[in-house]
């Protein structure tokens, strides 16, 4: 380097004209990415490791054996129902939503723009207490729910209810800068070739946000499996009847069964794996769209 | 088929896009809506494709009554300045698409859509394409597929909205040539957004000029060029220098450059010259010539474009050919003066 600097002129160019890139030292570098992956594996993969431990650290017979539980059956079939439900009617709403935000403008679309964000902002277990609010015994339709022998809190629909509510958000903000971005060029080209107005959704629309209606459904149905605090509320804890698998988690636990109770949340666990694995799959696939509009197509 | 809009109104808010705007277009015409954004040429435009309705006013084809009918039902070929082509179906796809969505008793065999699909391809020279992605275009032959698609339902009116604006200049004056030749193919009545007054005058049958949701003109390109209705329209066909003028005796006589902003006072009026009718003379030979410097010149392209300032740092626009240019020997901070060998007054 000495000599480089002493007879610069001698120096062919573009060794002379490279250029010297920033870079923070080596030290700090490999103490920030140290760091990173600490915490990581504190936070995230620990956990996750000393989940699937506990579940199998009474072997794997047990293991088996508490997921067989009647009990255990019942909280998956409920998450299962609940999670039907609930991500079907998202969609729904969701492409309702966002078609209605992204495509038109009027009175008000702020004010349901905040709406939608609602469930977001508002602390689940309050989502829980309105149901109960609402439709518990002391609640507004609580006479009415009464007399006319209709259960919603502490049964099935109430459950049903609280996990569509917690859910409402995902397919919506999903969709919405999508369909934002798409413009409506393309159905308008669609309109004036004589299309009606559900063709142009299901051959234009629906291939254009695919990727982003399946991510939304993906996170939609995470959470809608995955949610406690509002299913708490409304649920009443009935074992075998209105217990969902996050609830009976919490049960098994509170019994001081941790072996099963770790076998429960593992199924969960897995879930959240395969949510993982979709999600990337989705992310990857929609960047492939994106990069080559039109070859990821569904033809 | 002819095309009628009947005092067209539309306001968006508080804006009022079209004024009371009436157009007829006959049959088997091309005919340009020339004018800057915001003119509300686009917006007549979707209102008779009806992808947009009017607040009042009339829409008709062929003197039949369209106005309340959706885009769906009018038979209108629509092309979009940025192409709206289906991007997640092939070249043949997007062409295909208005003839496999038709209700299934009008719907064409499936080897006659194939053949014609093929047909159209080829009309618009890119059927080596077919199965070739939006994506993989470039924009002239997007614009093509565009055409194509929107001419595959044989529309009884081809609309379209800048159909050149996203393209570079080259691909433009080609493409707009070849838009030219193909309707004298096929001769179906045609209307199209331009901002661009070459492309009007150089492609339509007749241009209608548009200003702030009005019709400011209408006529033969030759006849809005050389007979321009008002001073927007001589101003929006080409580049102007603009000058106060006194009118003594029937004759006109041309002051100091005027601003744009200033009305005209006391009898004055306001005179405006194209660059290439002003002539520069080394020395005065007009009864009142403008004194001027040369303050820039450049001489790349089939005239020479001399930019000079007068005294009072006015700027003035003048072409002129090379032959002149050399005869004149101009450079820049040359002292020369300038005079109009034809003006028009507003």
């Amino acid at each position: 380097m000495a000599t480089t600097l002493l007879t610069p002129a001698a120096l062919p160019a573009p060794v002379a004209a490279k250029p010297a890139v920033r870079q923070d030292p080596v030290l700090v570098r490999a103490g920030l990415i140290a760091a990173g992956l600490a915490f990581l594996g504190l936070f995230l993969v620990l956990p996750l490791i000393a989940v699937f431990a506990n579940a199998l650290s009474a072997g794997f017979a047990a293991y088996w054996a508490a997921i067989r539980q009647p009990e255990a059956l019942s909280a998956v079939r409920l998450t299962l129902i609940a999670a039907l439900v609930a991500v079907p009617l998202n969609v729904a709403f969701g492409l309702a939503a966002s078609w209605c935000i992204a495509r038109f403008d009027f009175a008000g679309k702020g004010l349901l723009l905040t709406l939608i964000d609602v469930p977001f902002t508002v602390s689940p277990v309050i989502s829980g207490m309105l149901f109960v609010l609402l439709f518990g015994a002391q609640g507004v339709f609580g006479d009415w729910l009464m007399n006319h022998n209709v259960k919603i809190v502490f049964a099935v629909p109430g459950i049903v209810l609280a996990t569509i509510f917690v859910t409402f958000p995902f397919v919506a903000r999903e969709l919405i800068p999508t369909m934002q971005a798409l413009g409506s060029d393309e159905e308008q080209a669609a309109l004036t070739l004589g299309a009606s107005g559900w063709r142009t959704f299901f051959r234009i629309t629906l291939p254009n946000i695919k990727w982003s209606l399946l991510y939304g459904v993906i996170l939609c149905n995470a959470r809608a499996m995955g949610e406690f605090g509002a299913v708490s509320v409304v649920s009443g804890h009935i074992r075998g009847l209105t217990n969902t698998m996050p609830l009976y988690v919490e049960i098994l636990y509170n019994d001081y069964q941790f072996a099963p109770a770790f076998a429960i949340a593992s199924l969960l666990a897995m879930l959240a794996l395969v949510t993982l694995v979709a999600k990337s799959i989705v992310e990857w696939k929609s960047d492939l769209a994106a990069a080559s509009a039109g070859e990821a197509g569904d033809h | 088929m002819s095309i009628e809009a009947r005092i067209i109104s539309k306001k968006f808010g508080s804006f009022a896009a079209l004024d009371a705007v009436s157009l007829r277009v006959e049959g088997g015409e091309l005919v340009a809506l020339l004018g800057p954004s915001g003119s509300g040429k686009t917006t007549l435009l979707r209102i008779i494709a009806g992808l947009e309705f009017p607040d009042s006013g009339s829409v008709l084809f062929d003197d039949q009554e369209i106005t309340g009918r959706s885009a769906q039902d009018r038979r209108v070929g629509f092309v979009f300045q940025h192409y709206a082509l289906f991007r997640h179906m092939s070249v043949y796809d997007n062409v295909a698409f208005g003839l496999t969505v038709k209700p299934r008793r009008e719907r064409l065999h499936p080897a006659k859509i194939k053949a014609r699909v093929m047909d159209l391809l080829k009309l618009v020279q890119l059927d080596w394409l077919a199965s070739h992605y939006p994506s993989q275009l470039s924009g002239g032959q997007r614009q093509r597929v565009a055409l194509a698609r929107a001419l595959a339902v044989e529309p009884r009116v081809l609309l379209l909205d800048e159909p050149f604006g996203a393209l570079d200049a080259k691909v433009r004056q080609e493409l707009r040539r070849w838009l030219r030749r193909l309707h004298d193919e096929i001769h179906v009545t045609s209307i199209f957004v331009t901002h661009d007054q070459e492309e009007a005058l150089e492609v339509a049958d007749r241009v209608v000029v548009m200003n702030a949701g009005r019709i400011e003109q209408e006529g033969s390109p030759d006849a809005v060029y050389h007979r321009p209705a008002s001073a927007f329209v001589y101003n929006f066909l080409g580049n102007i220098n603009l000058f106060h003028a006194r009118i003594e005796n029937g004759k006109a006589y041309l002051g100091e450059p005027a601003d744009g902003r200033l009305a005209p006072s006391n009898g004055d009026r306001l005179a405006y010259v194209r660059p290439h009718l002003m002539n520069i003379e080394r020395h005065p030979q007009h009864p009142n010539p403008l004194a001027v410097r040369v303050k820039h010149i450049n001489s790349a392209g089939p005239l020479v474009k001399v930019e000079l300032a007068t005294e009072r740092g006015d700027n003035i626009h003048v072409e002129m050919s090379h032959e002149r240019y050399e005869e004149l020997g101009l450079v820049t901070q040359d002292n020369v003066y300038v005079s109009p060998r034809d003006m028009k007054l507003f």
